[in-house]
């Protein structure tokens, strides 16, 4: 007889099976989707010109200027949330800091990591208004670095809290202070954590729509100024999207591919990177 | 005021403990220690499981101070300084007091630099900056003086942790004596360790007590006997008995000393 016990195993292995046919299900539905709507439509034009006039009417042109723009507002803000991110949470993790600080400190990435990211844009484009800043790649950049910066302090955090108390004292006991231990111990042992972190980070960066609508607007043009307007990936998917023609909407896909290939190579690529120093890590 | 170490000296005693107290939250570890470590030579430290071995040993350094929830009351004379007054520099403390660890946690770093890590942090190669030939000779000299040198010469620029446990516990060794320490602070070096490693171990320990005072924690009677020089007995976080070797185990004066070598307890 099915005791309620057995019953109670068998319906959370279904569950279980079932949530992950979901969860495999639409990374491959939304990949499907891409490749196959976007890999038609996308050729050499596409990733080599800026859109040419009638480009948003299905002529000639391409993506290049999103292309780049995207490149530089997420690499800039990556670069500028690491310079923020790494020290702080090596000061939460390596530092003594009181308890109380810390927790106040995690509660407020946590709370930044839970804004909706059209807040930041809406906020950053408020500031820049009070500035007389106009839409430009350094306000995109700076809204985007605040947005990745909850999200690569905790995963930093993370890694580095895995480091084993022991293996700091014993650069400690050798008389190494804090910051030589921290950045020639910690960052070596810590750096696929650090490295993941910091993908996950540029990844959000990247794929954010919202946060550059306002900051850093769009334009057909290649970035050449930190204080001019630059165009991005995702607002040239959305941009494409809205138009009633079945081939610039094609496009739209055609830009979310790359989009998708930037993240991944970028990904693959550092992973690879990142194994040449793994070899010395204590485990 | 900052008050720094005197340049290094073997004035004897080379330690001197004073009515010091430590606290975990609540729980009184250690209770009133007061006692003198002579230079030179092997001080053991033995006792029962939570006596406080450790937490004496990592005073000593002032390592007991990077856990949370510590409170450390007293003083402890190192060279005619207290480490525990303010401006003493705890780096330059822990600098002339080397470690080894029970289980051997190099750095994540090739065999070469775990050892070159310490002598690079305090710019004791400077001179040399340009070629770090002479960086190459102390990294050879103190690898052979943790008896690892044979085993690792070809293989110097790969990972430290692919070594054997035995293997790390020497090169942890080498990496402590390559600050060129006064004291080598030992807290249950072996415990980690298969006989034969454990062995070496102890073998280079005694080769080293002739310049170097080495302090040694260990849970293991017959370890204390084969190695020491002079015997401090914890019990409960107190200091039951201590003195010479000869002293402390041929003719114990305190009763629990006297239990704890017949086995009685702990």
């Amino acid at each position: 007889m099915l005791t309620k016990r057995k019953f109670e195993e068998f319906f959370f292995q279904i569950l279980m099976v079932i949530s992950t046919i979901f969860v495999l299900g639409s990374l491959l539905l939304i990949l499907g989707t891409v490749l196959w709507r976007g890999l038609p439509a996308l050729n050499l034009a596409m990733l080599t010109q800026t859109p040419q006039g009638g480009y948003y009417l299905g002529k000639e042109g391409g993506i290049l200027n999103a292309i780049l723009g995207s490149l530089c507002l997420a690499g800039g803000a990556t670069t500028v949330a690491v310079t923020l991110s790494l020290p702080i949470a090596l000061y939460l993790r390596i530092y003594p800091v009181p308890h109380f600080t810390r927790d106040w400190i995690r509660l407020s990435l946590d709370i930044l990591w839970g804004i909706p990211s059209i807040v930041y844009g809406a906020i950053g484009f408020t500031v820049m208004i009070f500035l007389g800043i106009r839409a430009s790649l350094l306000g995109g950049i700076i809204v985007l670095s605040l947005l990745e910066l909850p999200i690569m302090v905790r995963g930093m955090e993370e890694a580095i809290n895995m480091v084993p108390k022991e293996l700091l004292e014993s650069s400690y006991a050798l008389g190494a202070t804090r910051f030589e231990t921290a950045f020639k111990v910690v960052v070596r042992q810590t750096l696929p954590g650090l490295v993941t972190a910091i993908l996950l980070a540029f990844g959000r960066g990247i794929g954010d729509a919202a946060a550059v609508l306002f900051t850093a607007g769009y334009t057909d043009n290649l970035p050449t100024s930190l204080l001019r307007p630059v165009a991005s990936l995702p607002l040239a998917v959305f941009f494409q999207l809205g138009t009633p023609f079945p081939a610039v909407q094609d496009r739209a896909y055609a830009a979310a591919l790359v989009l998708t290939v930037l993240v991944l190579g970028l990904s693959i690529t550092s992973r690879l990177l990142s194994t040449r120093f793994i070899k010395n890590i204590i485990r | 005021m900052s008050q720094a170490l005197h340049p290094k000296t073997h004035s004897k005693p080379h330690l001197r403990i004073q009515d010091l107290n430590v606290w975990y939250e609540t729980h009184h570890a250690l209770r009133g220690i007061s006692v003198e470590i002579p230079a030179y030579g092997i001080t053991v430290i033995i006792g029962p499981s939570g006596c406080g071995k450790t937490t004496l040993l990592r005073s000593l350094n002032r390592l007991l101070e990077e856990r949370e929830g510590i409170r450390i009351i007293g003083q402890v004379w190192f060279n005619g300084v207290n480490i525990y007054d303010h401006g003493v520099d705890v780096t330059d403390v822990r600098t002339r007091m080397g470690l080894l660890a029970p289980k051997p946690y190099p750095l994540p770093l090739s065999i070469y630099e775990n050892v070159a890590y310490g002598r690079r942090i305090h710019g004791l190669d400077v001179l040399d900056k340009g070629n770090g030939r002479n960086l190459d000779l102390k990294v050879e000299h103190y690898l052979r003086t943790a008896g690892l040198w044979e085993e690792v010469k070809d293989r110097l620029w790969t990972p430290a942790s692919a070594l054997s446990t035995g293997q790390q516990q020497r090169l942890c060794l080498a990496r402590a004596l390559a600050v060129e320490p006064e004291v080598l602070l030992c807290d249950e070096p072996t415990s980690a360790l298969d006989p034969i490693s454990a062995q070496a171990i102890e073998e280079h320990l005694i080769s080293l007590k002739e310049n170097t005072t080495i302090i040694l924690v260990t849970h293991l009677l017959r370890q204390a006997r084969r190695l020491a020089d002079y015997v401090i007995f914890l019990w409960m976080g107190e200091l039951v008995e201590c003195g010479t070797a000869k002293e402390f185990f041929e003719n114990p004066k305190d009763s629990r000393t006297q239990a704890y070598l017949m086995g009685k307890i702990g």
